[in-house]
C-alpha cells in the first residue's frame, strides 16, 4: 500500500468508527438537551446492547466468523439483531429514567448525575457476572466481499455499518424535525416551561429521548461487535468517553453536532493512530475535549440546551 | 360581576409560596365569561405568580382555582390546556430556534390537527399580517413586537376560552403597544376571555372591563376599570403611569 493508500483505508475505517460514535453520542446529547444530565449510564448501556446482539446472532447458531450467510436470511438476521438490542437497550434507557431519575427530577444538584453513575456500574457487573471478563468473539455472518479503492479494501462490513447508520441518523433527523412528540421534544430543549404551557407532557418528552438514545446506544453496541469481531464488559468506558467527547466537540445538545462530532472523533483515532501511532490516540481525542472545553465550550456547532427560566 | 354573568375563572384564598416566600397571600379574584380583567401591580408583587398558578406551573399551598365551574388546582398544566386556557408568557418567551410557523404548531399542540389547524392558522394570519410573511424565520430573529403577535397568535392556536398574558406590553415600542392592545380587545370581541397581568396601569385600563391592584402578594384594591381610573389611591400609591398621565 502507498501512503495514500494507507489514509484512504484509514479514513474508510474512521468512518465507520465515527457512525459508531455519532449513534452513541446522540444519545448523550438528546438527554442533555432536554434536562441538562450527563448520563453515564449510556456507557453501559451501550455495551450491553453489543452483548444483546451477540446472543441474538448466536440465537441463530452463528458463530464466530464461520458461517456466513448471504441474501434474504443475512438480511433477516442483521435486522432482527439490530432491533433486538435497539429494543432492549430503549427498554433499558425507559426504566432506567422512570424508576431511578424521575424520582430525583426535583432534586437539585448532582443527585441524578451520579445516580447515572451508579446505575453505570450495576450494569457492568452484572454483565460481568452473568458473562464473564474475558473478551467474546462476537458472531459475523457477512460474506467476506471487498471492493478494491485505489489500494484500499471496502468491505461489506462497513457498507452495512454506513447503511444501518445514515438510516438510523436520517430517521432521528426525520423525527426530531417533523413528527408532533419530535417538535414536542425541541421546544422542551429549548424552553421547558413554555412547553410545558403549551400542553406538552414533559415526562413523556423525556421518557422519549431515554428511549431513542438508548435504543440508537444499542445498533451502536452492535457495530462495535461488527467492527471489531468481539465484545468485551470493559468496551463501554472508551467508546462512551469517546462518544461523549464527540457530543461536546459538535455542542452538547445539538443534534446534528454529535453526528458530525462522532464522525470526527472517528477519523481522528483511524487517523492519528496511522500517523502517530494508536498510543497516542487518547492524548489526542481528550486534548481535543480539553481544548474545547477551554476555547469553545459551546462545541464546533453551538449548544442548544435549556434557557434557564 | 362579569359580562353575562357567569363565572369563567375563580381564585379563592390562594396561597402561593416559593420556600419562606408568602408570594399570594389569601388571594381572590373572579373573571366572568367575556371579560377582560386586569392584574396591575408593580415590579416582584406576585402578578407572574398569579399566571403560574393558573397554569399550574406553580401550586398554591391552600385555596381552589375553580375553571368554568370545575377545580383544576390539582391538574397537571396539560390537562388545564385542554380544557381552553393558553399562555401569553412574560418576554413572550417564542421557542427561539423553531420557526414561527412551528411556534404556531407549538400553540395547536393539545389540539387535533386537520381542517380545524387550516381555519386556525388562517386566523392567526388574517389577524396579524406580519406573522404570516415571518413564518418561515426562527422565533429568536423577530422583534420584540412581532414576537408579540406570534406569541399571542399561539396562544389563539389552542381555540382558548381563556387567554392568561403576561405584561404584554413590556418591552415594546408605543406604537407596538398600541396594536397590541387593539389585537387584545378585538380577540375580545370575538369571544375569548382575556385575563392580563399589567405593569402599564394606564393602557391595561383603557381595554380593561375590571382590575385589580396587587402589592406584595396581596390583593389590595379591586373595581371597574371606570373607578380604578379615578381612584385616587391608584394615582398616588400604585400607578406611577397614570399619576404622570393626569400630570401632564
Ligand atoms: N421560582 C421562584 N423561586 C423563588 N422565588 C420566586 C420565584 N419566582 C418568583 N419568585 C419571587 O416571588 C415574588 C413574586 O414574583 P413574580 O410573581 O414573578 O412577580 P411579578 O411578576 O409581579 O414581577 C418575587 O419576590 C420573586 O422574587
Ligand atoms: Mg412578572
Amino acid at each position: 500500500m502507498t501512503t495514500a493508500d494507507l489514509f484512504l483505508q484509514q479514513a474508510i475505517n474512521g468512518l465507520s468508527l465515527g457512525a459508531m460514535y455519532s449513534l452513541l453520542a446522540l444519545g448523550f446529547t438528546l438527554v442533555y438537551g432536554i434536562m441538562e444530565l450527563i448520563n453515564f449510564s449510556h456507557f453501559n448501556v451501550f455495551m450491553v446492547g453489543s452483548f444483546v446482539a451477540m446472543v441474538t446472532l448466536q440465537m441463530f447458531g452463528l458463530s464466530g466468523q464461520d458461517t456466513i450467510l448471504t441474501g434474504l436470511p443475512l438480511v433477516g438476521v442483521m435486522l432482527v439483531a439490530f432491533l433486538a438490542s435497539m429494543t432492549l437497550c430503549g427498554a433499558i434507557g425507559v426504566a432506567i429514567e422512570r424508576f431511578l431519575l424521575r424520582p430525583l427530577r426535583a432534586v437539585k444538584g448532582p443527585a441524578a448525575m451520579i445516580t447515572t453513575i451508579g446505575v453505570s456500574y450495576v450494569l457492568f457487573n452484572a454483565v460481568l457476572l452473568s458473562i464473564g471478563a474475558d473478551s467474546k468473539n462476537f458472531p459475523n455472518p457477512l460474506p467476506p466481499l471487498t471492493f478494491a479503492i485505489g489500494g484500499a479494501v471496502l468491505r461489506l462490513r462497513e457498507i452495512l455499518i454506513w447503511i444501518i447508520s445514515l438510516v438510523l441518523m436520517g430517521g432521528l433527523t426525520y423525527f426530531v424535525q417533523f413528527t408532533r412528540l419530535g417538535k414536542a421534544m425541541r421546544a422542551t430543549a429549548q424552553d421547558p416551561e413554555a412547553a410545558r404551557m403549551m400542553g406538552v407532557e414533559v415526562d413523556r418528552v423525556v421518557m422519549t429521548a431515554f428511549f431513542v438514545g438508548s435504543a440508537l446506544a444499542g445498533a451502536s453496541g452492535m457495530i462495535f461487535g461488527l467492527y471489531y469481531n468481539l465484545s468485551k464488559v470493559d468496551i463501554g468506558f472508551a467508546a462512551g468517553l469517546r462518544a461523549f467527547t464527540a457530543a461536546v466537540l459538535g455542542g452538547i445538545g445539538n443534534v446534528p453536532g454529535a453526528m458530525v462530532g462522532g464522525v470526527l472523533i472517528g477519523l481522528i483515532e483511524a487517523l492519528s493512530g496511522q500517523v502517530v501511532g494508536t498510543a497516542w490516540t487518547d492524548v489526542i481525542i481528550f486534548g481535543i475535549l480539553v481544548l474545547v472545553l477551554v476555547f469553545k465550550p459551546v462545541g464546533l456547532m453551538g449548544r442548544v440546551a435549556p434557557n434557564k427560566s | 360581576m362579569s359580562r353575562d354573568g357567569s363565572l369563567l375563572l375563580e381564585f379563592t384564598n390562594v396561597n402561593t409560596y416559593y420556600g419562606d416566600l408568602h408570594a399570594l397571600k389569601n388571594v381572590n379574584y373572579t373573571i366572568g365569561k367575556g371579560e377582560i380583567v386586569s392584574l396591575l401591580g408593580g415590579n416582584a408583587c406576585g402578578k407572574s405568580t398569579t399566571m403560574k398558578t393558573i397554569m399550574g406551573i406553580v401550586r398554591p399551598a391552600t385555596g381552589t382555582v375553580i375553571f368554568d365551574g370545575k377545580p383544576i388546582e390539582k391538574l397537571p398544566t396539560s390537562e388545564r390546556v385542554k380544557l381552553g386556557i393558553a399562555p401569553v408568557l412574560e418576554a413572550r418567551r417564542l421557542f427561539p430556534r423553531m420557526t414561527v410557523y412551528e411556534n404556531l404548531e407549538m400553540g395547536a399542540y393539545t389540539q387535533p390537527r386537520g381542517a380545524r389547524f387550516s381555519e386556525d392558522l388562517e386566523r392567526v394570519y388574517s389577524l396579524f399580517p406580519r406573522v404570516k410573511e415571518r413564518r418561515n424565520q426562527l422565533g429568536g430573529t423577530l422583534s420584540g413586537g412581532e414576537q408579540q403577535m406570534v406569541a399571542i397568535g399561539r396562544a389563539l392556536m389552542a381555540r382558548p376560552r381563556l387567554i392568561c398574558m403576561d405584561e404584554p406590553s413590556m418591552g415594546l415600542s408605543p406604537l407596538y403597544v398600541e396594536q397590541v392592545f387593539d389585537i387584545i380587545q378585538e380577540i375580545n370581541k370575538q369571544g375569548t376571555t382575556i385575563f392580563m397581568v399589567e405593569q402599564n396601569a394606564n393602557m391595561a385600563l383603557s381595554i380593561a372591563h375590571r382590575a385589580y391592584v396587587l402589592q406584595t402578594g396581596a390583593v389590595v384594591l379591586s373595581g371597574t376599570a371606570a373607578e380604578l381610573r379615578v381612584n385616587p389611591l391608584i394615582r398616588e400609591a400604585y400607578l406611577g403611569e397614570l399619576k404622570v398621565d393626569v400630570a401632564a
